[in-house]
């Protein structure tokens, strides 16, 4: 006799728990019911990013490397489970490289992206990147997990905590993500992961009042009307591309910060 | 008796009868024209409207100057796109260089004859338009000339590219020198660019044109239209623009914000601050006293970076508050061209009245305000430097930008606490520490939301050295390597 498996109910990723949506409601992908973020998943989300930054900002940089280094490891102990929710094992070998990638650069930001500046004056001053704070992130549809990982590794690195919204037509890639993250010693409330619809998601991120920075990578045709959202507290608006690894798409979500002090006897 | 033996609650000792012998700058060195128009292609084009411009130390007419159209603007962005595309953007980068090394060059021999212009249309005092303002104008073309032919050497791994015609809005409070900030980084990268001067100092920037001239920079590379802010919003609007820099309110630079929103245009803000200037008990006392007159009263306060908010810890407050009060009453207010005027005129009218009116409402809530006896003018727009203690964390002078020559004070006893308050607000563009101990500069300095921080000093600013804000203050730099890159775009 065939044994009957047991299902997973697909949920959400807030503050490091996987709680159902506050509003009760799912929506069918991938043939399986998903949860469907509501306004106040999303808030609730962007209030766990901004309790976790601070601590996830001030972990040294070989700390955070360890740690995302640490999912990497996380994603390849499931690569047969990632492969069946994306194109297969080249897509989530590439998004576990790509981790990798990512978190060799915790440690060497401030020497490539600051530097200390020579000024006409008897003083020391130099630049270091920071990180902007909470950061949103519109996944895109495709590919369901690379894409993400895309979007999600370069905030992350930098020392911002992200709310991300998964792909909308593929989201399971995204929900085992965020079980990756669980068990890889992330703090809670640093990556944050909604199933939804985007349409409704996306608003409430760009007009969020304590969301500093916003990646319409999956936005689609909404990005004028996201960026509008976006002026209302200057948010930092990325049109992050949804396959691409650089350094610099780290720095789109850094300030600069400079330091003068006189040198004196 | 020294000052820490004072009593606390002493008055200030009253300054000295000491007179100065007035100590104008020449006039003689500058000739204002009685009429302008816009600087397009360039050429001078006759502006169809004129508005008065005037010196607010005096309220004397100094000039008729243009009020920009939707037309002018056109022009100009038709000019700059024409130079682009014709020429400069494909010019190498060393001979680019050597067009800003000569700005520079004439900068500095036109120096006095700029600083003068510049304090009497803005009512800067001259000291700090000669020793401050011009030097530094000058810096900034010298530093973004030798970039010009290096760009390719500024950011690791990418092929940098002009971005095209950039749209450059500026404010009245260092008119030549937010005007160098702009276009010196725009040109070295190789754009061309139409810039648009506040409306109540456009002379600066007008007589710019002629250092151009004499610069030999090729026509429509620099385009100057003068105007309100009509002006500026139809630079902003203009489809073949391809970036717009802005610095000035934050209102302002959320409605450009939303206005380009969608239009792919390339945007940076640097917009207002409410700088907190954090003086711990161990600082030396005499130097903090210095740095937070400098960092309040420089040109008025009329500066986005000002450090408007003192934080003060408890345990010496009194004695600072006092020797804050007497140190106050030296500073002399008058005439701006007068070589010994520490505190020139408000700018305008109407930013007198903005100042004029959140001061009465640090009064109405219950603040305790201070300001030195002095004499101010009759004509033109003065006020006082002024102090306010007592003043609590929710009170609008706490929390709004004045944008004039007034200090809250507001006190903290632990460095958390400290930076608790100082990041208790929207903006975040600057921060001042002063204390002896390292450490604790740097731990400071780590936490202070704020994108730059000046350790026991205040208001230093170079072309070198990166500036620009976190949060509702703006995004973007200028200064040093990475004010380069809101002017190019990179083929990855």
């Amino acid at each position: 006799m065939s044994r009957l498996p047991v299902k997973k109910t697909y949920k959400l990723y807030i503050g490091g728990a996987f709680p159902r949506s506050e509003s009760g409601r799912t929506y069918e992908a991938e043939g399986q019911n998903v949860a469907r973020a509501s306004r106040k998943d999303a808030r609730d989300a962007v209030r766990a990013a901004r309790a976790a930054q601070p601590g996830w900002a001030a972990a040294t940089a070989y700390n955070r490397g360890q740690v995302l280094y640490r999912l990497a490891e996380m994603v390849e102990a499931r690569v047969p489970e990632f492969a069946e929710l994306c194109s297969g094992h080249g897509e989530v070998e590439q998004a576990i490289d790509r981790i990798v990638w990512y978190a060799g650069w915790a440690d060497k930001l401030p020497q490539v992206l600051g530097g200390a500046n020579p000024v006409a004056g008897p003083y020391f001053n130099f630049t270091i990147p920071e990180p902007t704070g909470v950061v949103a992130v519109l996944a895109p549809d495709e590919p369901p997990l690379l894409g993400l990982v895309t979007r999600l590794l370069p905030p992350l690195v930098g020392g911002n905590a992200v709310v991300a919204v998964a792909s909308e037509s593929r989201p399971l890639a995204a929900v085992e993500l965020a079980e990756a993250v669980a068990t890889s010693d992330l703090p809670g409330g640093v990556v944050n992961l909604l199933t939804g619809f985007r349409k409704e998601l996306a608003p409430i991120l760009a007009s969020h009042m304590d969301v500093n920075a916003l990646d319409v990578c999956g936005a689609d045709g909404d990005t004028p009307e996201l960026e509008r959202l976006a002026a209302e507290n200057v948010k930092r608006v990325v049109h992050g591309r949804a396959d691409v690894q650089s350094p610099w798409e780290i720095a789109s979500f850094l300030e600069l910060k400079t330091v003068w002090h006189p040198i004196g006897q | 008796m020294s000052e820490l033996d004072r009593p606390p609650g002493a008055t200030p000792a009253a300054p000295r009868d000491w007179t100065y012998a007035p100590a104008p700058e020449s006039r003689d060195v500058v000739r204002i024209a009685e009429r302008y128009g816009h600087f397009v292609g360039g050429q001078w084009l006759e502006a169809a409207e004129t508005y008065e411009t005037i010196s607010p130390s005096s309220e004397e007419p100094l000039a008729l100057v243009g009020q920009g159209t939707e037309q002018d603007v056109d022009a100009a962005v038709g000019a700059a796109r024409s130079a682009f595309a014709n020429g400069w953007s494909a010019l190498p980068g060393s001979e680019r260089a050597k067009y800003l090394f000569r700005i520079a060059r004439i900068l500095q021999e036109r120096s006095r004859e700029l600083a003068v212009l510049e304090s009497l249309n803005g009512g800067k005092p001259i000291k700090e338009s000669r020793d401050v303002d011009l030097p530094l104008a000058a810096a900034h073309f010298f530093y973004y000339a030798g970039w010009a032919d290096k760009l390719e050497y500024a950011f690791a791994n990418r092929r940098p590219r002009p971005v095209g015609v950039a749209g450059q809005i500026i404010p009245w409070n260092f008119p030549l020198l937010m005007l160098a900030w702009k276009i010196a980084p725009a040109l070295a990268a190789g754009n061309t660019v139409v810039l648009k001067p506040s409306h109540t100092t456009p002379l600066t920037a007008l007589l710019f044109c002629d250092v151009l001239r004499q610069a030999e920079l090729p026509p429509g590379v620099v385009n100057i239209v003068t105007g309100y802010g009509s002006t500026g919003a139809a630079l902003v609007k203009h489809k073949d623009v391809d970036k717009i820099a802005f610095t000035g309110s934050t209102e302002v630079g959320k409605w450009i914000q939303s206005e380009v929103a969608g239009s792919g245009k390339r945007l940076t803000l640097e917009l207002g601050g409410k700088a907190a200037n954090i003086v711990f008990d161990d600082c030396a006392l005499d130097q903090a006293v210095e740095g937070i007159v400098n960092g309040i009263y420089f040109n008025q306060g009329e500066v986005c970076c000002a450090g408007s908010r003192l934080f003060v810890q408890e345990s010496i407050y009194e004695p600072l508050i006092a020797k804050l009060k007497r140190r106050l009453a030296t500073l002399r207010v008058g005439d701006p061209l007068d070589k010994n005027t520490d505190v020139g005129a408000i700018n305008s009218r109407e930013q007198l009245e903005k100042i004029a009116s959140l001061v009465q409402s640090g009064v109405d809530e219950g603040a305790e305000i201070y300001q030195p006896p002095c004499r101010l003018p009759e004509k033109g727009f003065w006020f006082a430097p002024t102090v306010f203690t007592n003043v609590a964390q929710s009170y609008r002078i706490a929390q709004e930008e004045i944008f004039g020559p007034v200090l809250s004070v507001l006190t903290f006893r632990t460095p958390e606490e400290a930076v608790e308050k100082a990041n208790n607000t929207p903006y975040g563009l600057s921060a001042g520490v002063w204390t002896e101990k390292g450490s604790r500069i740097l731990w400071m300095a780590q936490r202070l939301r704020a994108g730059v921080v000046w350790a026991n000093t205040f208001n230093r600013f170079d072309p070198t050295s990166p500036f620009g804000g976190y949060k509702e203050s703006g995004f973007g730099r200028e200064g040093g390597r990475h004010g380069l890159e809101g002017y190019l775009r990179f083929d990855e």
